[in-house]
């Protein structure tokens, strides 16, 4: 099962594309409370979005962005579009999934 | 050209092609595109000085900051960013009280629509600013909001 879950949706000419990506977004200041010692960081980085191999958004993440990251945005597309979203972590694990434009 | 020679010749030239295409293969994009030095500041206005180089922000209606009066969860908080000015480059998100204040950064395609929407975790109540840049230009909107449980702690 893919982290990502995607929704895109075209009306007049532009595509909104709703993504949900699961990830924990540790921030690395929170403490295990029985041990008291540091959880590490850990988040999601960099997240793109190809519509039909074409990069249409890059986006940058810190630790600030919520815990199973939610991300929404619109771009000039149509009906049809092959959408690959993908992202990159702090300790260098990456996902990605496609979705095809309804 | 005796043989021994062409032939080392032919070798030289095909091994610096071989490290020539080698170098185009690399990716585009490096590991460290991210701005790890953005995201470390924890000063408000040293943090915008390192994403533009500058901190001259104009704060303009012409941005739409949706967030919350109030969040009564500080893990998440919705923010709905949009903007009718033209010729958008990037999107930044920056919440001046949290231990770094920049939440993240969209970077737009000619293709896509200023219009962003996430959620982002906040400690406390502060200021949400929306930087958008423009034909070289940043412009913000800012707005308060009252946080009633921190998202920060454990």
């Amino acid at each position: 099962m893919s982290t990502i879950k995607i929704k895109a949706k075209e009306s007049k000419g532009f595509v909104t594309v709703r993504a949900l990506v699961k990830h924990p977004m540790e921030t690395g200041q929170r403490k295990n409370k029985k041990t008291g010692e540091k959880i590490p960081a850990h988040f999601i980085q960099e997240v793109t979005c190809k519509a039909n191999g074409e990069e249409v958004i890059n986006v940058y993440w810190g630790p600030a962005v919520s815990k199973n990251p939610y991300l929404t945005f619109v771009y000039e597309g149509s009906k049809g579009d092959a959408i690959e979203l993908s992202w990159l972590d702090n300790q260098g694990n990456r996902d990605s999934n496609k979705a095809t434009v309804k | 050209m005796n043989r021994r020679k062409f032939i080392k010749k032919s070798l030289m030239t095909v091994a610096a092609l071989g490290t020539f295409s080698a170098l185009l293969i690399k990716p585009k994009r490096v590991y460290a595109a991210w701005p790890k030095a953005s995201f470390d500041i924890t000063d408000l206005s040293k943090s915008i000085n390192s994403v533009y180089g500058h901190n001259d922000l104009s704060e303009t209606t012409k941005v739409k900051l949706k967030v919350p009066d109030i969040a009564e969860n500080g893990a998440i908080v919705p923010i709905n960013v949009k903007t009718s000015l033209k010729d958008v480059e990037s999107i930044m998100l920056f919440v001046e009280n949290n231990p770094q204040p920049l939440a993240g950064g969209c970077m737009l395609s000619a293709k896509s629509k200023p219009v962003i929407g996430t959620r982002i975790k906040m400690g406390q109540t502060s200021n949400v600013i929306a930087a958008v840049k423009s034909n070289g230009k940043v412009y913000s909107a800012s707005k308060e909001v009252k946080v009633t449980i921190g998202g920060c702690g454990g």
